[in-house]
């Protein structure tokens, strides 16, 4: 029986034009209901981000932050105070009707300076980002497509800035550039795109020999179009997850610097600055100027770092319930 | 396995090399000679000061003398304490910030473990629930933050423990608990998901199966698998507790040497500064080179010799 159902196999195969039609038939029933596409078909994106609402602390990280974006562009125009605005007369004045977050040993209003703080990490934050990003994906790109002995020579070096202490090198950096916004971005993506691009390189050295890129390949699609097409909106996932991470860890190192004394200077606010500033007033009880820049700091991290972890389950195809 | 830590030895060197080269270049990027502030000194005073640092020296003699300053572990003097050497300096410091350093990870080791296996064992239950609240808080609040909340709740309003400073067991409480939180929760948070994996592999079905007292197929079987994650991530949290020395450091007043370092970057004592940097960044690269070691030795799985993914 089985030698029979094999041989008459291979007389199919060698003549293949000449199955006769009426060997098909349709399946009883195969236009049941039960065939029909019901529910609207959901795009990767889609998917995720019905994944991600359903994630409530995510969710709250999210909001929390868009709240914070407004803040940081309206806030400091919600008060007749300004940045560095002094009033000599009200020192060290409690949270009340007329300053909402009190003031600060020099007469500043720290509700005005908070939100301007707000504007200063999540640029900072937001701008490491987006560095990080466009110098790890080309870098990382480049090092898984190529492949071979490019991608040796390219990791041994992501290896050796991998291997240096960041913030020891962003302090270096900084005590001789000078401290500014500026140059505090810079020392902070100097060798802060080397985990996205070995992220990126991992995953695209993965991707490259799926069968949907070797048909792109085969339809005569160029590098530049299968990078963009095909490997980049594929590692989407994993780059969108680091960016998220990559937020709070430099507003960390901003508040970090400015703590140090190599932070933004005078007269711009940013949430370091202030916690310094209040270093001295935990003696003397003048809580609202170290409190409010400590919560803003902490919450801001928290809320990247839930909203990562989230889109983190979210992104990924596999976690799919 | 010898080729691979001759291969690992090698790239250790070249980094160090990299970075005193790095830290050689920038700090002579820097415009002007550090002593052109000091408002006293006259020329001849200038040229002596010059002479004894070796300022007078082209800049490729001065990093040949830079670079055998280091091989040979004898980082100069400071420019801006004068009766000191950065040797002084950091004999003086090292051993404090180490007590710190060694105190804080094996604190945040030991809770970090802990809980991550707590959480893993009740998943999703309560007690999960609250020890990633932590573990989360633990990430998001920087140390510093978490260094001045402390002491003004428990120091000068509870007043259960001394304010600042490092003489007594009393006097570590504080400042250890500011620097482990933060690497607690990463240690946590990884021990727990890589519990979670663990838990579910056949072998420890197979322990539980076999009648296995619970306790030993979690310690035995799972912790030991779990814990390779932990170990792989030994290095950067060295680095986290290191750099956190320098703010806690400054906040307790602790006289360690990332208080020396934080010094010496507000003073522009650049001997100093450089000296600190290599000795940091030379410590920090020598442990990431054991950790890679030790990796090697415990997990028969790795060959020694990473190719594709990490």
């Amino acid at each position: 029986m089985k030698s029979q159902t094999t041989q008459s196999h291979d007389h199919i195969d060698s003549n293949s034009k000449e199955i006769p039609l009426d060997w098909f038939k349709p399946l009883e029933g195969a236009n049941d209901s039960a065939n029909t596409v019901v529910r609207p078909s959901l795009s990767y994106w889609k998917d995720a981000w019905i994944r991600l609402r359903s994630n409530y602390i995510a969710m709250g990280g999210l909001i929390f932050l868009i709240l914070l974006g407004i803040m940081a562009i309206i806030g400091p125009y919600l008060t007749p105070y300004t940045v560095d605005g002094t009033i000599l007369a009200d020192q060290n004045q409690p949270p009340s009707s007329t300053y909402w977050f009190g003031t600060d040993n020099l007469g500043r209003d720290v509700f005005t300076r908070t939100w301007y703080g707000a504007r200063i990490s999540l640029f900072v934050g937001i701008m490491a980002a987006l560095i990080d990003f466009t110098v790890g994906v080309i870098y990382g790109g480049i090092s898984g497509y190529k492949g071979g002995r490019t991608d040796n020579l390219m990791m041994r070096i992501v290896e050796i800035l991998y291997g240096l202490p960041y913030l020891l090198v962003v302090i270096l950096l900084l005590v001789v550039l000078g401290p500014s916004l500026s140059t505090i971005i810079l020392a902070l993506t100097v060798t802060g795109w080397v985990g996205m691009a070995r992220i990126v390189r991992g995953q695209v050295l993965q991707i490259k020999n799926y069968e949907y890129v070797h048909a792109s390949k085969s339809f005569g699609a160029k590098t530049s179009r299968i990078i963009r097409k095909n490997l980049l909106p594929n590692t989407m996932g994993p780059i969108i997850v680091q960016m998220t991470l990559t937020v709070p860890t430099a507003i960390f190192a901003e508040a970090f610097l400015s703590f140090l004394g190599l932070g933004v200077q005078f007269p711009v606010a940013s949430w370091g600055v202030m916690a310094n500033d209040a270093l001295t007033t935990i003696l003397s009880g003048h809580w609202w100027r170290l409190f409010f820049p400590a919560f803003f700091i902490s919450a801001t991290m928290f809320a990247f770092n839930v909203l990562g972890d989230g889109l983190q389950d979210a992104l990924d195809p596999k976690l799919r319930r | 396995m010898v080729r691979y830590i001759l291969k690992r030895f090698f790239m250790m060197i070249l980094t160090i090399w990299i970075i005193a080269t790095l830290t050689f270049v920038l700090m002579n990027a820097i415009p002007g000679s550090p002593f052109n502030e000091e408002r006293t000194s006259n020329e001849a005073v200038q040229e002596n000061l010059e002479r004894h640092f070796n300022l007078d020296e082209p800049p490729i003699v001065q990093y040949f003398i830079y670079l055998k300053s280091i091989a040979t572990l004898d980082f100069g003097p400071s420019i801006k304490k004068p009766n000191s050497t950065v040797n002084d300096l950091l004999g003086r410091g090292f051993p404090i910030s180490a007590e710190l350093g060694i105190i804080a990870i094996l604190v945040a080791l030991l809770s970090g473990i802990v809980l991550g296996v707590l959480a893993a064992l009740r998943h999703n239950g309560i007690i999960d629930y609250l020890a990633m609240t932590i573990a989360v808080l633990g990430i998001s609040i920087p140390n510093f933050v978490l260094a001045t909340l402390l002491i003004q709740q428990l120091a000068v309003n509870g007043g259960f423990f001394p304010v600042a400073t490092w003489q007594s067991p009393m006097h570590m409480v504080l400042p250890t608990l500011a620097l482990a939180t933060g690497p607690m929760a990463i240690i946590a948070r990884l021990t727990r998901s890589s519990m979670l994996e663990v838990l579910t592999q056949d072998y420890i079905k197979m322990a539980r199966a076999k009648g296995l007292a619970p306790y030993k197929v979690v310690i035995k079987h799972a912790l030991k698998n779990a814990l390779m994650p932990v170990v792989t991530i030994l290095g950067t949290l060295l680095a986290g507790i290191l750099t956190g020395t320098f703010v806690i450091e400054k906040i307790f007043a602790i006289p360690g040497m990332g208080k020396y370092f934080v010094e010496s970057i507000n003073q522009r004592d650049y001997p100093v500064i450089m000296g600190t940097t290599v000795f940091y960044s030379a410590f920090l690269v020598f442990a990431l080179f054991l950790v890679d070691i030790a990796y090697g030795l415990l997990d028969p799985r790795i060959k020694l010799h990473k190719e594709e993914g990490n």
